[in-house]
């Protein structure tokens, strides 16, 4: 239960760091996350309408996972109504969003606080060019509540890439506390590999992500640029049924710094990814 | 042609260190803003023509041995690029034309070969 009151930010350890990682260094036994951590719901445009709040809820409980992440395109309207439909089950819902760089790749942006990634928000906003979705051409962008209920119509088009280059997003997004993956690199589009072809020296990652539809051992092989670098994998969840929870944590906590203590190994904290 | 002729005949602005241009012969000519299919696809020593303006597109340009790189439609590569292709001796170039065009202009010039 510590986890999830750091992640709701009832103890507002969040706000100091030192003191969170005490918190951590005390509760020395770990427990284990089967993770989704991209997963999008109608406020994206190209997600099926059965992706609201309780509905994602229910399936994750029924596939076993207890970590998700929201993140739909440049956007993040729905997250709280997502936290609110976990509330009462064993569930974490970090907040998230899927961003589209200048050179339209594709990065998944995590966080532990709704501040956080409302800041991210503001900036993302500022930068989004204002253009109007069509809706016959790109689909629904809906902003529901917890129960699923229409609230409004995002009407800004999401499926654009945001005038932010992949470096300073990572800045940004790191300077902010969050963390910064790489979606879906074996795609041939809106990918950090397809569109930048090697990885880019000035930055770093800490993880990049794999889609449902190849292995870690496959990338690896298919993608020797990307040499050593952790990879998990995720649903890219557009329908219920793309949920996937192949990806194991061991953590104490399920927050952005025990993800990067996994995703080194570190601390007796771990994550494999399960072959399907 | 000469890459100084196409900079005249496009009036293209070089963003990097001015070389001999006159010098220089590209072999043809490559479009795409894809970079895994830039180093699957492009000539060596030939132009590229892309509106990415990221760090990689040195590192492809130099792997590649490109003559040049075209940035179309406006896009303007940070500083740090810039030096970096001149540290590497590459040449950036830009338009404020889209890609179409400025590939339009190369092939009526002469520069047909895809690669």
């Amino acid at each position: 239960m510590g986890a999830n009151r750091l992640i709701k930010g009832e103890t507002g350890l969040e706000r100091f760091p030192e003191v969170a990682v005490k918190e951590v260094e005390l509760k020395r036994e770990l427990d284990t996350y089967v993770a989704d951590l991209h997963i999008h719901t109608v406020l994206s445009p190209c997600a099926n309408v059965e992706m609201i709040p309780p509905l994602i809820v229910q399936t994750a409980l029924e596939k076993g996972i207890n970590l998700i992440a929201i993140t739909d395109h440049n956007a993040s309207a729905n997250v709280s109504a997502v936290q609110k439909a976990a509330a009462r089950a064993s569930l974490t819902v970090l907040p998230g969003m899927e961003l589209q760089t200048r050179e339209e790749v594709h990065l998944l942006c995590l966080f532990d606080t709704p501040e956080q990634l409302a800041a991210w928000q503001a900036m993302v906003d500022a930068r989004l060019p204002d253009l109007e979705n069509d809706v016959e051409f790109f689909g629904e962008q809906f902003v529901v509540n917890e129960t699923g209920e229409f609230i409004r119509r995002e009407h800004r088009l999401l499926s654009v890439s945001v005038d932010f280059s992949l470096r300073e997003a990572v800045t940004e997004v790191t300077r902010l506390g969050g963390i910064v993956i790489p979606a879906h690199i074996d795609r041939q589009a809106y990918s950090l590999v397809a569109n930048l072809g090697l990885l880019p020296t000035d930055v770093s990652f800490e993880a990049l992500e794999i889609s449902r539809f190849t292995s870690p051992a496959e990338a690896y092989r298919r993608f020797p640029q990307i040499g050593q670098i952790p990879l998990i994998q995720n649903g890219d969840a557009h329908s219920l049924d793309e949920l996937l929870g192949t990806t194991i944590f061991r953590l104490a906590f399920p927050s952005v710094a025990e993800l990067r203590l996994a995703l080194l190994n570190a601390g007796n904290r771990s994550f494999f990814v399960q072959s399907g | 042609m000469t890459l100084q002729e196409i900079i005249d005949q496009l009036g293209l602005k070089v963003l990097t260190d001015v070389k001999d241009f006159s010098q220089i012969i590209p072999t043809g000519g490559y479009a795409s803003d894809l970079l895994s299919c830039v180093i699957a696809g492009a000539p060596r020593q030939g132009v590229w023509v892309t509106l990415q303006a990221h760090m990689n597109i040195v590192a492809v340009a130099a792997l590649l041995d490109l003559s040049a790189v075209i940035i179309t439609e406006g896009a303007r590569p940070e500083p740090r690029v810039i030096s970096k292709a001149n540290e590497e001796g590459i040449t950036l170039l830009a338009s404020e034309q889209p890609t179409f065009q400025v590939v339009g202009r190369l092939w009526e010039l002469g520069l047909k070969n895809g690669g």
